[in-house]
């Protein structure tokens, strides 16, 4: 009996994994169009959503300390300690990945125990497969992530904590591969220290 | 804070000798209107006079061929000023006229405007100019230039990044992102003066200014309260909104002509869409762009009808699509799109060897051109209109 079931569910696996790559053997004389979604920000289909429809908003964000833009007129920049940390980002998306939550600990840990008027700046990157101001809120919005991260889940003081994006400008490997743009998709953490 | 760089704007003016015999008298049909490109002859210019009318002409809807096959002839000189005529179907003259004044550039400008103007009835685009923004290494400046172009000025000379420059409403004028500080501020610029203040330096990112057609309002995309959302702000910094509160990504917003909607590009249910919003405030109404992917950096037509915008579908397609929605047509490759004036010609930035180079695109014809590039990546370009 078991057995069986077993045998049907293994039937309907096969059966979507097909519906889902399609059939193997390609028609002869058919040039092979490769599909849009590969590398495309977003990773949607095109969009064809009824215009006019409002949308709700949700209030959201943890505001940013006071610091002034010239964040390097007041604070030494310390790369090096944190750079262990630097966090990275899957395609397009902002989402801080369970893989990767160790670091940000390891990063919340360290700030727990420095005085408190130690701040930290959190940099955002994007790879190049983006437009440039897109990149830019991209950037923004990884920076953000990582900070509530370190505020929400961990219980750093979020007025030590502050943001900053590079957009795609700031590439750590100018490559033209996957390789490359992993690298390049990422948060570091700078540590502030008064000068 | 001054800049150094001391350039000048020469208020070219051109002293035209008009000898204008329009003779309103057969109406013409002029063909191409429709989408295919009216064809003209050009005899009698030589050098940088006949190079200008021919890419004025070719990127605002003509081709060039053979005084035979062409609806319309120019014909005239450049020994010492510009001296032109031009001719329809039924060999009348409708337009003669001398050029004095400026360089033989600008006459040249000048006169295909003219043509532009007593053939189709448009107003030309020949002495606008384009803001964009050059890279050269790890070196990015942004930079002014005539819309084919010609005379390229450095605007900033500070040596760091530099983003999303924008003209600020019909002031010679600009609004930039600069990196100068350390975080992202936006900073308006007077080109006149020289002069240049933080518009935007809010804590986080302060990016991606435009402002509305009045020059009196300034939409942009702050962090300040934790989200990268879109801002409202009069000129002078004063009575900033917050328009969108989202936990996504806006980007790129910019105006209809009338002033009373914001268009960006946002990410609603896990889907990137253009949308807008009321300068007011209000909900956010998705812009449909069926066809599709990803679409970002929207740009609105001065005439209002159309939506042009930079669709990411692995490589990037310039779109336009009508201004309340609606399926998206595929013009050319290439990204961050901005309208002329003219509501036809724009400009945009395409990838090319590892850098991106500006091209201009007539959006009826689909007649490309490309600008001859500052060293280095160019790209961001901005349409003063």
């Amino acid at each position: 009996m078991k057995a069986i079931k077993f045998t049907y569910v293994l039937v309907f696996a096969v059966a979507i994994s097909f519906a889902a790559t399609g059939c193997k053997n390609k028609p002869v004389g058919v040039t092979n169009i490769p599909a849009q979604r590969s590398g495309t920000p977003g990773g949607g289909e095109p969009t064809d959503l009824r215009p006019g429809e409002p949308v709700q908003a949700d209030d959201v964000g943890v505001p940013l300390p006071k610091f002034p833009p010239d964040l390097e007129s007041i604070y030494d920049f310390d790369r090096e300690t944190l750079r262990p940390h630097m966090v990275h980002f899957d395609f397009d998306s902002h989402v801080v990945k369970a893989s990767e939550k160790p670091k940000v600990a390891a990063v919340a840990a360290y700030m727990k125990g420095q005085p408190g008027n130690i701040a930290l700046l959190i940099e955002g990157h994007c790879d190049e497969r983006g437009t440039e101001e897109y990149n830019r809120s991209l950037g923004e919005r990884r920076a953000l992530a990582l900070r509530e991260t370190l505020i929400l889940e961990m219980g750093v003081d979020g007025n030590r904590v502050t943001t900053r994006s590079h957009g795609e400008d700031v590439p750590l490997d100018r490559g033209k591969t996957e390789a490359a743009y992993a690298k390049n998709r990422r948060g570091e953490f700078v540590v502030l220290l008064p000068k | 804070m001054k800049l150094k760089a001391a350039w000048f704007f020469t208020a070219s003016a051109l002293m035209a000798l008009a000898t204008f015999s329009a003779r309103a008298g057969a109406k013409l049909v002029v063909a191409g209107e429709a989408g295919g490109a009216v064809p003209v002859s050009i005899s009698g210019f030589t050098g940088e006079v006949a190079q200008v009318l021919e890419f004025d002409l070719f990127v605002q809807g003509f081709r060039i061929t053979t005084p035979e096959a062409a609806q319309f002839q120019i014909t005239g000189s450049n020994s010492g000023n510009v001296v032109g005529r031009v001719t329809n179907p039924l060999k009348e003259t409708i337009l003669s006229k001398s050029y004095t004044g400026a360089s033989l550039r600008r006459q040249a400008h000048a006169f295909a405007d003219d043509i532009v103007q007593v053939t189709a009835g448009r107003k030309g685009i020949g002495l606008t100019k384009i803001a964009f923004k050059v890279e050269t290494g790890a070196n990015k400046e942004i930079y002014i230039a005539d819309f084919d172009g010609h005379n390229a000025q450095a605007v900033t000379r500070d040596g760091v990044n530099v983003a999303a420059p924008t003209w600020a409403g019909n002031k010679f004028a600009l609004y930039y992102v600069t990196y100068k500080f350390g975080n992202p501020v936006i900073l308006f610029h007077d080109l006149a003066s020289t002069e240049r203040r933080t518009f935007a330096g809010f804590p986080g990112s302060n990016i991606s200014p435009a402002v509305s057609p009045d020059g009196r309002k300034v939409a942009m995309i702050l962090s300040k309260d934790g989200a990268t959302d879109l801002y409202v702000a009069n000129a002078d910094g004063s009575d900033l909104r917050r328009l969108t509160k989202s936990r996504e990504d806006e980007s790129s917003p910019c105006w209809s002509p009338d002033g009373q909607w914001i268009c960006f590009a946002a990410k609603i249910d896990a889907r990137r869409s253009l949308c807008k919003v009321s300068v007011s405030g209000g909900p956010v109404q998705r812009i449909q762009t069926a066809g599709v992917a990803n679409p970002t950096e929207p740009d609105w037509s001065p005439d209002g009808n159309w939506i042009i915008f930079t669709a990411q579908m692995g490589g990037f397609e310039i779109c336009r699509v009508p201004a309340q929605g609606g399926t998206a047509e595929l013009l050319v490759s290439g990204e961050d799109p901005s309208w002329a004036p003219n509501s036809r010609t724009v400009v945009f930035a395409r990838r090319a060897g590892g850098s991106r180079r500006l091209s201009l695109l007539d959006v009826p014809t689909k007649q490309t051109k490309d600008i001859p590039r500052i060293s280095g990546s160019n790209s961001q370009p901005s349409w003063a209109r």
